[in-house]
């Protein structure tokens, strides 16, 4: 070992090359092991439960009694009405697509690019994907009003002999969505094959072993096994990564195909896009960093990766600040009367004017901080802001959404909108919902993928020194 | 009961990969590794072929493809013809997009069903999960197995060889007839 790490010194580039290493402290793969299921294993502590009771609460008596009473009721219960028929059930449906985003983005996109350090965090931003989508996917399905019909959504044969309308982007949002559930659930639970069965194979009671030795399938991880394996999962983050930019552009269609100013732009596909992903490496950063305290993970979700989590928060922010711009610019360039007030009016209006303020407070100059190295490296700055960046997107949705329908071509019209005690309760619930799987999920399973970070560290490299390979190749 | 194979154990990513090389060069055929994490370079020694789960996902993509386009040609232009805005009752715009979601629904399944397929999983049992040391292997063991089937196979050379490779904890697993 002596032998080994004089070896090394000599081989590695001068510091201001070197690239962080994926985990601190080059601990070895037995240590990485135990560390990294050592959460699911071990008791289920203090703050968990503080954090666990009040979300299942929200999830099982809040949420079912909002949506009993809305569903039974009708969606008069919430504060749509005409001309504001898209309310907060609209806007909560895009915020949760969007936090979904940034978890695909880390886990498929990163992968694609060979990014090592996504290994440590992918696995927990893949599970905010799969819960958020689920929360997101709730909304459309209440907004149509009747919950029962819902199934009318769907090509189905029936004696009404009557088919769904494919030209409209709402119906291509139903595939969408129902694609993006199914696609990230089938690309988390595989990644977590391998992980199953290194729980299996520490199981000390016979439950355990029995529900991790069927979650895990039998596998063995064998060379043919991870060939197989790793094919496959290329091919799946290929397609993750072609939903991150097809689920919100067809998001962003439902908007832009409408003839409402504010909504009537080519630059929506790709606003809502980069808004998505934009306002999920928020939530990344609300979620990891405390986690990443309160699981004993210092050493495996370093500060060198949350600074990078932080600078792709920055640079979307920054795209979405330069789409700010471009909206503004072009609603003024366009010579259209109704789009220059809906634009004006976003900021000096009669209603939600303090809203524009906010986003554009949180979304241009917040995200500016983001420059500063010495704020990337304090975590409670960044928790700070990633909530303010989820806060600030929240807020351009409902400016997007409300900010243009109270006030359409004929001022007979105008109205004004206020979310009602259920909507902010179905909003609760959701959220409750959210962090009550996403606790569940943190104590039960592989919260971080254990043979993915296994393969990256230099210890589980055959070509490099502290692998176990003689000689200067690294 | 009658003999799996042997299994040989190794420390390091480096030790497992240099023996998979001897024992390929001593003209063994049926064996494998069986580490924590896929090893760079084993598919090489082992001469393992590009896998086929690219053609599966390939295969479900295009077909969901071609059916979603069947589909709304299906519903919107031939069982009950659709006339919005004047259009033509079948084009590309309206139908890719669907179709394409449904490919991207497709190329995922296709991509976990043929991993499943062609690692033959879910299996019940598997003979090494017999091994005691077999549990160290999703954790920081590497291990090596020359199958019974193996034309070379051989209680006291195999196990002869193996050791002189360096491989520690060497025993023989049994499976069921």
């Amino acid at each position: 070992m002596a032998d080994a790490s004089t070896n090394l010194k000599s081989l590695l580039p001068p510091a201001e090359l070197r690239r962080a290493p994926v985990v601190e402290n080059n601990r070895g793969l037995g240590w990485l092991t135990d560390k990294l299921s050592a959460f699911a294993e071990g008791k289920i502590p203090r703050w968990w439960w503080i954090l666990f009771l009040p979300s299942a609460f929200c999830a099982t008596v809040l949420l079912p009694v909002c949506l009993f009473y809305q569903v039974t009721t009708g969606v008069g219960v919430w504060g749509n009405n005409h001309p504001v028929m898209w309310g907060l059930d609209i806007v909560n449906f895009i915020w949760w697509v969007g936090v979904a985003h940034a978890g695909t983005l880390i886990s498929a996109l990163l992968f694609l690019t060979k990014q090592q350090w996504r290994t440590t965090i992918g696995r927990m931003a893949e599970a905010m994907t799969v819960f958020s989508v689920m929360m997101a996917g709730l909304y459309p399905a209440i907004h149509v009003g009747r919950a029962w019909y819902d199934w009318f959504m769907f090509p189905v044969p029936t004696y009404n002999g009557l088919w769904p309308q494919f030209r409209s982007p709402l119906m291509w949002d139903v595939f969408a969505v129902n694609t993006y559930v199914m696609v990230s659930m089938l690309f988390w639970f595989m990644g977590m094959i391998p992980d199953f069965a290194v729980l299996r194979d520490r199981a000390t009671t016979r439950v355990r072993k029995f529900i991790f030795s069927f979650l895990a399938m039998g596998w063995t991880g064998s060379a043919r096994q991870w060939h197989h394996y790793e094919k496959a999962y290329v091919v799946l983050c290929g397609l993750c990564t072609l939903l991150v930019f097809t689920v919100s552009s067809i998001v962003g269609l439902d908007f832009c195909t409408s003839q409402l100013a504010g909504w009537h732009a080519t630059i929506f596909p790709l606003y809502f896009v980069i808004g998505a992903v934009f306002c999920g490496f928020g939530m990344v950063l609300v979620i990891l960093i405390p986690l990443r305290k309160w699981c004993g993970l210092e050493n495996i979700i370093t500060l060198s990766h949350i600074d990078k989590v932080a600078k792709l928060a920055l640079v979307s922010g920054l795209i979405i600040d330069y789409i700010y711009a471009m909206e503004f610019f072009i609603a003024w360039y366009s010579g259209d009367p109704y789009e220059r007030w809906v634009f004006g009016h976003r900021l000096f209006g009669h209603q939600y004017w303090f809203l524009g303020w906010t986003l554009i407070g949180i979304n241009v100059l917040v995200t500016q901080l983001l420059w500063s190295k010495k704020i990337r490296r304090n975590l409670t700055a960044l928790f700070i802001i990633g909530l303010l960046i989820n806060l600030g997107m929240w807020t351009e949705r409902f400016v997007i959404v409300v900010g243009s329908l109270y006030q359409d071509f004929l001022p007979a019209n105008w109205s004004t909108y206020l979310p009602t005690r259920w909507d902010v309760g179905l909003y609760i619930g959701t959220l409750g919902t959210f962090f009550m799987l996403y606790l569940l999920f943190v104590k039960f399973l592989p919260m971080i993928a254990i043979s993915e970070v296994k393969g990256s560290t230099p210890q589980g490299n055959p070509h490099h020194p502290l692998g176990g390979a003689k000689g200067g190749r690294q | 009961m009658k003999p799996y194979g042997i299994i040989a154990e190794f420390d390091s990513p480096a030790a497992i990969l240099t023996a998979a090389k001897q024992v390929r060069d001593a003209g063994y055929r049926r064996w494998d590794v069986f580490t924590p994490f896929p090893i760079h370079g084993i598919d090489k020694v082992m001469g393992l072929k590009n896998s086929l789960v690219g053609w599966f996902s390939l295969a479900m993509g295009g077909g969901a493809f071609l059916s979603g386009m069947g589909l709304l040609w299906f519903t919107n232009a031939f069982d009950y013809p659709l006339i919005v805005g004047g259009k033509p009752m079948c084009s590309i715009p309206m139908s890719f997009v669907p179709s394409y979601i449904l490919m991207v629904m497709g190329g995922a399944i296709g991509a976990l069903v043929g991993m499943l397929v062609l690692n033959q999983l879910p299996r019940l049992h598997h003979p090494l999960f017999t091994s005691t040391r077999f549990e160290l292997v999703s954790r920081d063991k590497f291990l090596l197995v020359i199958g019974a089937n193996d034309e070379q196979f051989c209680t006291v050379e195999t196990r002869r060889m193996l050791e002189s490779i360096g491989g520690t904890h060497i025993e023989v697993v049994e499976e069921e007839d």
